[in-house]
């Protein structure tokens, strides 16, 4: 009986140990800029500018671990608010610029469209931070309005916020998978 | 004794208080502890010598209780003593109601955002990780915090003081020495906790408001055409995300202040000297000097780099 006992309790010890090392890459912290890729956003494109359903970039490797990622969808709230993004986006609902909590996307919902938008600007109104805002940063607030619609792992989502907030933690968002962007690339 | 961060050092009223009741509490518990150690002592040696037949004392010993009763009103002066001290000494550290000077601190991951309020507007202004205090005046603290808690505790001037997200707290200060004084976060607030300081500067009342004049003007005209590229970068692209520096069009409230930077002593909260060298290495890669710093680590060419580090040390 004890033996059975220790035994389970062995098992558990390593499972535990497992879990934990599973669940490292969640509060990985990554400081700097990782180097760029041959493709991505970055690649040479006649125009950055794509509405409607249109075929989405190719996929930058970069996007995933960033919203994979506690630590960058926590700092990309922080600078959402620093560099004003809330002043037209408002706190995700819209406000002169169009809401990011929904599944409606201009641009494409996939973090390398939004990382473009952010850093190649839009049309009427949204303007480009291209040589504002560095290249992680940039991927942070990404990943941070991606959280906003409920789109990155469950896992990764803060569950608190930064400041006070009407809205439920980003952990407790429902998914809304874009809409309007063709299908998520594969990973 | 290292003078520059110590509560042995007293340099204010509010620290000199603490000092006092430091000092009580030494001598009032050292001859107790003592006392008991002296107690036992004895105690151990008698029970030695009559150990082998050795029946229990009665308690009708009169000089065992009359001992006792006195070590009771030993031990009951004593605490009503510590009692009374600690009392008065917290009175004293609360702020009264008025002060001569007016200071709003924001702490931040990990630096120190400090603004000069006064009821005329264009008396006010703002810098950071440095103080300067007038010798002799009541000097009035709000405490606030931009993130987590954080706790202000220069140690040659008064006690910690927490600075809590929503609430505002105040500290009262009311410095008796002249000299430089450093202080430190006191709560731990995230990775760089430890590089989070400031210095404390205690001038006359001249030196104080000369101070004072110049750190409400704008930036100063710029020396140099390397200086003058400088600006034209550093308003232009990453660093203008950030921080202000009055006069220009950098505006941005999220980092420190940088008007006067040259005319303050360290960089990054305390973290690094001021100088070309270590100012040069923080703009290269901050990440490398304090890992995890919200200042990013971005691209600089050379001449970027020399023409931002001779802007910046142009700020007097």
């Amino acid at each position: 009986m004890s033996s059975h006992c220790r035994n389970s309790g062995r098992l558990l010890f390593i499972l535990c140990v497992i879990v934990y090392l599973c669940a490292c890459d969640r509060e990985k912290r990554e400081y700097r800029t990782a180097p760029l890729p041959e493709n991505g956003p970055h690649a040479e494109t006649l125009s950055a500018l794509q509405p409607g359903a249109s075929a989405p970039p190719a996929s930058d490797p970069r996007g995933r671990e960033y919203e994979n990622n506690a630590y960058h969808i926590n700092q990309g709230e922080r600078l959402y608010r620093w560099f004003n993004c809330n002043g037209c986006h408002a706190a995700g609902g819209g406000d002169i610029g169009p809401a990011l909590m929904d599944d409606q996307w201009r641009y494409g919902g996939n973090i390398d469209q939004i990382y473009a938008t952010i850093m190649d600007g839009r049309p009427f109104g949204m303007p480009s931070f291209r040589g504002k805002i560095p290249d992680t940063q940039a991927w942070e607030i990404a990943a941070y309005v991606r959280a906003l619609s409920g789109n990155v792992p469950k896992d990764a989502a803060p569950s608190r916020r930064e400041g006070m907030s009407a809205t439920p933690p980003l952990s407790q968002t429902p998914k809304q998978p874009p809409k309007n962007s063709e299908q998520e690339p594969p990973h | 004794m290292n003078a520059l961060q110590s509560a042995l050092a007293p340099a204010a009223d509010q620290a000199q208080a603490i000092d006092g009741i430091w000092h009580l509490m030494l001598w009032i518990c050292v001859p107790m502890y003592v006392l008991v150690l002296i107690g036992m002592a004895v105690v151990i040696l008698r029970m030695r010598r009559v150990a082998p037949e050795f029946t229990p004392a009665t308690p009708s010993d009169t000089q065992i209780s009359r001992g006792l009763t006195l070590w009771v009103i030993v031990i009951v002066a004593g605490l009503i003593v510590l009692t009374l001290g600690s009392f008065f000494v917290d009175r004293r550290l609360i702020p009264g109601a008025q002060a001569d000077v007016n200071i709003r601190i924001t702490a931040q991951q990990w630096w120190w955002r400090v603004e000069y309020v006064s009821a005329d507007a264009s008396q006010r202004f703002m810098t950071a990780n440095e103080l300067h205090l007038p010798l002799g005046k009541t000097v009035h603290i709000d405490l606030m915090s931009g993130d987590v808690i954080h706790s202000f505790w220069v140690p040659n001037l008064s006690g910690k003081r927490d600075l809590i997200p929503g609430r505002t707290n105040t500290i009262e200060l009311t410095p008796r020495q002249l000299g430089t004084f450093r202080g430190q976060c006191a709560e731990f607030c995230g990775l760089q906790h430890a590089k989070m300081a400031m210095l404390v500067f205690v001038d006359n009342e001249n030196d104080f408001k000369a101070w004072w004049q110049r750190q409400v003007q704008a930036r100063n005209e710029l020396p140099s055409d390397v200086a003058k590229q400088g600006e034209q970068l550093f308003v232009s692209s990453t660093c203008a995300m950030c921080h202000t520096v009055r006069g220009t069009t950098a505006g941005s409230l999220a980092g420190p202040d940088l008007t006067h930077l040259a005319s303050r002593h360290t960089l990054a909260a305390g973290a690094l000297p001021l100088n070309a060298g270590s100012l040069a290495a923080w703009l290269a890669d901050p990440q490398q000097q304090k890992p995890g710093t919200n200042m990013p680590t971005i691209d600089l060419e050379p001449d970027q780099l020399n023409a931002l580090v001779a802007y910046l040390l142009s700020l007097k």
